[in-house]
């Protein structure tokens, strides 16, 4: 499969990206954000980072690069897009999410590991993580505070677009295990049509062992399964 | 524009002695220019020069067969890591800064370190950061009187230290003094909350810029004591990878090659730092010198890493160096001193942000972000190519001559004309005089008689929660949390162990040029893992600046061997008080001499450090504080190993002599006496270098052969604080630490290392048995705490001993306690009392 790895200007987990897609045996490549195509692409990361130095609010100049409006274009169509961290932000600035991720409400940076419960199996992006099984993945932002307002956190329930929540060990939903304050614990989404997803955790950090985690490498095998169906249907 | 005619007046204002102005004019062979003076100002300033400690660095151990950049080469040293492959670090402080403006200072601290490593060709893979403050805490406020009662009577030099109520000493111990009690103790609450804003601002910058710019800080230490009260240390450190052939110099070479400025144009922030850095800092510095502080931003310098970079792989560039200290003047001298060339460049084609600045103003701005670049001629197009790319300034300000000089012209007129090697080595050079302070002698007849040892092991659990808290011993997650220790994928020990591990995988390192790719071919290379670790207890340099220095390297070393690393090299950072005076400069001395000596034991060269003097606020002097730096490499990712203990049942093994055989029996100068007893006396413990390199020898040899689980190094609250954090600082995720207790006995400890039993000897005789206190909570060096499974027990013991390292079981691993047996009684401390006292006491201080 290939990977387009958006490169903005102070994205910094980009190259993490690339190497976490190529240990698993995928293509990935960076797509300056000047270009206003994407090639030939399976589907697209928004990586994590300080696009435009998180000037003016985290996300919000990124939105008008010439890449975005390609990426608009293929989530459009269907393809399969997903943010982490940054690209999180970025993708709810450009409007391909709904909500706004807002200051820590402790005000502070977190960089630590956290505790993820999937709370759906039905996106391309969690249908093969195991049932019940906690993932433990590191977060490292400033502004992940997920915010809605009340009916569109209504709406992201009955459409089961809450795609992870934190948690503790056992997979409890708790005040306690929330590192920033998002409403309904929400770590990561996705839209109605269920192609493009946004979470705050970091995947790319935790695919192999030697890095204490390889648990986000169940995300990126969802994407992988899914782009597999996606290609065996195209194909019949 | 008219510039101010040079008078004495002027001259001193620039810190130049009478005799430095002198060979100035000798050098020019006429009267400097305005903007020339302050060329000189900067250059022969003690941050750029090392006038003061040039004669004294050169001790330092600085070869290796695996050297493949020097110390004082470059801007940073370069280490061979095997399979083409090499490492280039450094350490600089932001002391002066960080004391004005705490976020910027400590900010563009990190910046200009990182500038540094990428200016070498490598790409920057983590960075590492060593802070003292003042302390945060007044719980100890206490502890005050037992200070007024009995030390009364001794020199300031001795007294600046431990009082965390932050009250002078003077003050209270001024008879009768009722009112100026309650006014020394409003002070210390405002010198609290002062030292609190510093510690907070500090740990936001370095977090700002590290994590903007994408670098994981893995490592670092804080201290907190009242001798760094107004005059914080920041020091920086940052690693970055490469393959040999991409070393890049900071010469001006070729003559006729056009010379590049790149990055963000230049405007009045940081008006000469470097000469501000070597100042004493004053009650006033912090309005007067604000302009000196400069202001970061930590996006340009990701873009212009990253177009660096990506410039240096199409092989157009001759050489490059950053523009840091002194900015414009620094890197213009030193890369045409370095290639014996000369520089001349147009001011007017300088970005500058600022309308009407001067060519003094262009020539000393330390605005950062910036490059200097020469480029191959006939290659400039590839320079505007990238620069346009990253949307970076860019501008061609000048061309390699080969006159030797330094030549600079601004508005059609001549500004600069000096030869550029001399001003860059013929910088002047002092031999200063040493004298030993009088306040050695007291630290050195301090006995423990006055001292009252534990009746009974009982009381030994309050003690160690207290140490547990207090701020230097306890776990700095406040500190560490708010810095992205894992971005770039190669965190594999995070902050919270003895020493951090990183990887470094192909991808880490620099794109190459296509004709390297071709030589060399794009093959994987292994993934190398390297540990690191800074370490300094400025308190024992204070009280023995030769055994302090010596102890700070030994415990970089355990805390890389206890990692299973071996040294390759070491970067050092002295921050020092002024070198002006005999009795201050005798710490410096005794301090470098101490380092050099460790560093040259344990086989790890200096490649380079930096030195920050007039470390002195109007209170004193700080305490001095040799930070250094030691990287390793660990050979196979299994040999990697955590303090924490892994599984209920292991056997606890302790390596090392329990206590040291001498009167202060390794409790001079410890947390113990400074928290309980409320002193900051006594010679602090010895440091046997052979001692301390049979020991990680031995103990790297038990990690290689699969023996250990888990190896810690018994530092600050000694072998107590050592097994309580073994037990309390795995960290699962946030709010989810595994603890896991232990059962320990100590009785027997005490009778085996007796002399009867015949153990390590050392010739002299101390007939008293061992204190309880000293065993518990003393300081003695080279001792570690390992865990093995119960039945390898007898052979890690036995091996150890086999080298000559004293060992013994002491205890096994399960439960949900710390209990701890001694001949005199017994303590049990649950684990999630001593958790919460040391893992949230910064938080609840910074709350």
């Amino acid at each position: 499969m290939n990977f387009a790895v958006l490169q903005f200007p102070a994205s910094n987990c980009d190259q993490d990206a690339v190497h976490a897609i190529r240990q698993l045996g995928h293509s990935a490549r960076l797509v300056w954000h000047k270009e206003s195509a994407l090639g030939d692409t399976d589907c697209v990361i928004v990586p994590g980072g300080f696009s435009y130095g998180d000037y003016l609010r985290c996300g919000a100049i990124a939105r008008f690069s010439p890449v975005m409006q390609a990426v608009k274009q293929f989530a459009d169509n269907g393809g399969l897009v997903i943010g982490i961290c940054n690209g999180f932000q970025v993708l709810t600035e450009a409007g391909l999410l709904p909500g706004a991720l807002i200051r820590n409400r402790d005000l502070q940076f977190h960089c630590e590991f956290i505790h993820l419960k999937t709370v759906t199996n039905d996106s391309p992006f969690t249908n093969r993580i195991p049932t019940g099984k906690i993932l433990r993945v590191p977060i490292a932002h400033g502004e992940g505070c997920y915010f809605a307002d009340e009916p569109t956190l209504a709406k992201l329930k009955a459409n089961n677009q809450i795609l992870w929540q934190y948690c503790d060990t056992s997979g409890n939903v708790t005040d306690a295990a929330n590192p920033n304050g998002a409403l309904l614990n929400i770590a990561g989404i996705c839209n109605e049509r269920r192609n493009v997803a946004g979470l705050m955790p970091h995947p790319e950090r935790a695919c192999e062992s030697i890095l204490g985690s390889d648990d986000g490498k169940w995300i990126f095998e969802s994407i992988f399964a899914a782009l597999e169906a996606k290609s065996v249907a195209q194909a019949a | 524009m008219t510039e101010p005619a040079i008078t004495p007046e002027l001259i001193q204002k620039h810190n130049l002695t009478p005799e430095e102005y002198a060979h100035a004019v000798e050098i020019l062979g006429r009267t400097p220019t305005y903007t020339e003076l302050g060329v000189f100002s900067v250059m022969w300033s003690e941050h750029c020069s090392y006038k003061n400690t040039r004669p004294l660095l050169k001790t330092f151990p600085t070869k290796s067969p695996k050297i493949l950049v020097g110390a004082g080469e470059e801007n940073a040293g370069i280490i061979d890591i095997g399979d083409g492959i090499a490492i280039a670090f450094k350490i600089e402080s932001h002391n002066h800064p960080s004391a004005v403006e705490p976020f910027q200072g400590a900010a563009t601290g990190v910046g200009g370190i990182v500038r540094d490593i990428f200016t070498m060709g490598a790409r920057p893979v983590c960075a590492v950061n060593s802070l003292r403050f003042g302390p945060i805490a007044s719980d100890v406020a206490a502890d005050a009187s037992l200070l007024k009662n009995s030390e009364s009577g001794q020199s300031r030099l001795t007294l600046a230290a431990t009082n965390e109520a932050g009250a002078s000493l003077r003050e209270t111990s001024l008879p009768g003094a009722g009112n100026a009690d309650l006014e020394a103790a409003r002070d210390g609450n405002s010198a609290v909350a002062n030292n609190r804003r510093l510690f907070s601002g500090v740990v936001s910058g370095i977090a700002h810029y590290g994590n903007c710019f994408g670098i994981p800080t893995i490592a670092g230490e804080v201290y907190f004591d009242k001798t760094y009260e107004g005059n914080p240390l920041v020091n920086a450190f940052c690693l970055g990878v490469l393959r040999h052939e991409q070393i890049t110099r900071g010469a001006a070479k070729g003559v006729g090659n056009p010379v590049f400025y790149v990055g963000p144009a230049t405007g009045r922030d940081g008006l000469a730092g470097a000469a501000f850095a070597s100042q004493d800092l004053t009650a006033e510095s912090a309005e007067q010198q604000r302009g000196a502080v400069q202001v970061g931003d930590p996006f340009m310098e990701k873009l212009v890493c990253e177009a660096c970079l990506e410039l240096l792989a199409t092989g157009a560039v001759a050489g490059m160096q950053d523009m840091g200290a002194a900015g414009l003047t620094c890197s213009t001298c030193e890369m045409a001193a370095r290639a014996g060339t000369g520089i001349e460049i147009e001011l007017d084609k300088v970005p500058q942000r600022a309308p009407n600045m001067s060519s003094y103003e262009i020539m000393l701005s330390e605005s950062q972000e910036r490059m200097l670049i020469v480029v191959h001629k006939g290659r400039e197009e590839e320079v505007k190519r990238i620069f346009d790319k990253w949307d970076l300034p860019w501008a061609e300000i000048g061309i390699i001559t080969d006159t030797g000089r330094m030549v600079v012209r601004h508005g059609g007129k001549l500004v600069v004309d000096i030869p550029a090697k001399k001003i860059a080595d013929e910088s002047p050079v002092y031999q200063r005089e040493a004298v030993e302070p009088a306040y050695i002698k007291e630290v050195r007849a301090f006995r423990l008689d006055g001292i009252p040892d534990l009746a009974n092991a009982a009381e030994a659990a309050d003690i160690l929660k207290k140490l547990l808290a207090w701020p230097s011993i306890a776990s700095k997650n406040w500190v560490y949390r708010q810095y992205d220790h894992q971005v770039r994928d190669g965190s594999v020990v995070l902050p919270g162990s003895d020493a951090a591990v990183i990887r470094i995988k192909s991808d880490s390192l620099p794109v190459m040029s296509a004709e390297l790719a071709a030589k060399i071919g794009d093959t994987k290379v292994p993934e190398k893992l390297i540990a690191m670790t800074v370490d300094c207890n400025g308190g024992y340099v204070y009280l023995d600046p030769y055994e302090g220095a010596k102890a700070a390297v030994a415990e970089a070393c355990r805390n890389l061997a206890c990692s299973g690393a071996s040294p390759l090299g070491a970067t050092d950072n002295l921050n020092m008080p002024s070198p002006l005076k005999p009795e201050l400069f005798w710490q410096i001395a005794e301090s470098v001499r101490g380092l050099a000596e460790g560093c040259k034991a344990f086989n790890a060269p200096v490649t380079g450090g930096n030195c920050s003097l007039y470390n002195q606020s109007p209170a004193g002097p700080i305490d001095p504080t040799p930070t250094i730096s030691v990287v390793g490499i660990i050979e196979k990712p299994e040999h990697v190993t955590t303090q924490w203990f892994k599984d209920e049942g292991d056997a606890i093994v302790l390596l090392g002599e329990p206590v040291e055989n001498t009167p202060m029996q390794g409790l001079g100068g410890s947390a113990y006496l400074q928290v309980i007893h409320g002193k900051k006396n006594g010679l602090p413990p010895r440091c046997d270098l052979e001692v301390a390199k049979t020991l990680h020898t031995t103990l790297l040899g038990l990690i290689q052969s699969g023996l250990i689980k888990s190896a810690h190094d018994c530092s600050e609250g000694g072998l107590a604080v050592a097994l309580a954090e073994s037990c309390i600082s795995q960290l699962i995720a946030r709010d989810t630490p595994r603890l896991i207790g232990a059962t320990v006995d100590l009785t027997s400890v005490r009778r085996a290392s007796s002399r009867a039993e015949g153990g390590a000897e050392t010739g002299s005789s101390v007939a008293s048995p061992y204190r309880l206190d000293a065993l518990l909570f003393g300081e003695t060096q080279s001792r570690v705490v390992v865990s093995c499974k119960p039945l390898d027990a007898v052979k890690v013991i036995e091996r150890a001993k086999l080298m000559g390292v004293p060992a013994a079981q002491i205890g096994k691993i399960g439960g949900d306690t710390l209990t701890v047996k001694t001949a005199s009684g017994e303590f049990s401390a649950p684990l999630t009392e001593l958790h919460d006292a040391w893992w949230n006491s910064i938080a609840r201080a910074m709350a």
